[in-house]
């Protein structure tokens, strides 16, 4: 293990902002792509459904 | 045995077939995630001269790995479907391209986060920026190009032409480090010669790339079965499993 402390874990040499700005904008696009297909699927069915029942 | 593969190119045999191969491509991105992830933080060692903040390699690398590796594929997917006039291959190369792009932006905001504390610098207009910076717009040609025009046939004739003409950008990228002086480092890896990078650090960006590639798989996979039924939006099997389906997914 690399780190003395959780805090020194967070604080990534100085670089936190850096680091952590990186990591986590990786994890939001993940999210956001993955929520806006569920989004973008479910609309699709509904809006078919409307067509095959119309 | 032989598997007739022509029976997956049409979008009604290939949506449940894709529908059963997205959670395990889930899976297998989350269980790489995990591995690359402890490795890229926990056992890789801190670098003697970038200190810690070398650690955005795990996700700068491999996003920008993703980003060429998707648009040769995406241009192959493209080319396919201009030649065979095959609808699936079209619908492919444009359920890949959102993800190329994102993975484009993520390497060059990366990069540039990484830029600034160890060159002083956030963007500088050398080689290797540019370029990346030419893909990201080639991306976005391609995805408007195709959102422009109406006809589904058309458009994808359209941006397969595109995709096909920005092929060139992506040796360009790669080899931008060799052939012009970049600021940008050299390859991280060289095939044919020894790593300079230590074991760990090698081992944690090869799994994060492994697990961007099956998350690729995954969204790509969720992204043509949505394209299929806005696309076939009055054919039978989509109303049919519309009503069968409910609402669910």
């Amino acid at each position: 293990m690399q780190w003395a402390s959780w805090s020194a874990f967070f604080n990534m040499g100085g670089y936190a902002f850096y680091v952590w700005f990186s990591f986590g904008l990786t994890a939001l696009c993940v999210a956001w792509e993955v929520i806006s297909l569920r989004k973008r699927s479910k609309a699709a069915l509904r809006l078919s459904k409307i067509l095959a029942q119309g | 045995m032989s598997i007739n593969w022509f029976k997956y190119s049409s979008p009604q045999t290939f949506y449940p077939l894709a529908g059963k191969m997205i959670p395990w491509f889930v899976w297998l991105a989350t269980i790489f995630a995990i591995a690359g992830l402890y490795i890229s933080f926990a056992v890789a060692p801190t670098d003697f001269q970038q200190g810690e903040a070398y650690r955005i390699i795990f996700v700068h690398v491999p996003a920008a790995w993703m980003s060429m590796v998707i648009y040769i594929v995406m241009a192959g997917w493209a080319a396919l479907g201009l030649a065979l006039n095959a609808r699936l291959s079209a619908m492919m190369a444009q359920a890949l391209a959102p993800t190329g792009a994102i993975f484009t932006l993520l390497a060059l905001v990366t990069g540039s986060l990484w830029g600034k504390p160890m060159w002083g610098a956030w963007w500088v207009w050398d080689a290797r920026l540019t370029s990346e910076l030419i893909l990201l717009f080639l991306y976005l040609g391609f995805i408007a190009l195709q959102a422009s025009i109406d006809d589904p046939r058309r458009a994808d004739r359209a941006g397969a032409l595109l995709a096909l003409v920005g092929v060139v950008n992506v040796p360009i990228i790669y080899f931008s480090v060799k052939w012009w002086n970049t600021l940008h480092q050299g390859s991280s890896i060289n095939m044919g010669a020894a790593p300079k990078m230590a074991a760990t650090m090698l081992m944690g960006m090869l799994l994060m790339a492994l697990a961007f590639w099956m998350y690729t798989v995954a969204v790509a996979l969720m992204r043509v079965r949505c394209i299929m039924l806005e696309r076939e939006r009055s054919s039978d099997w989509v109303k049919e499993l519309s009503v069968t389906a409910g609402g669910k997914l």
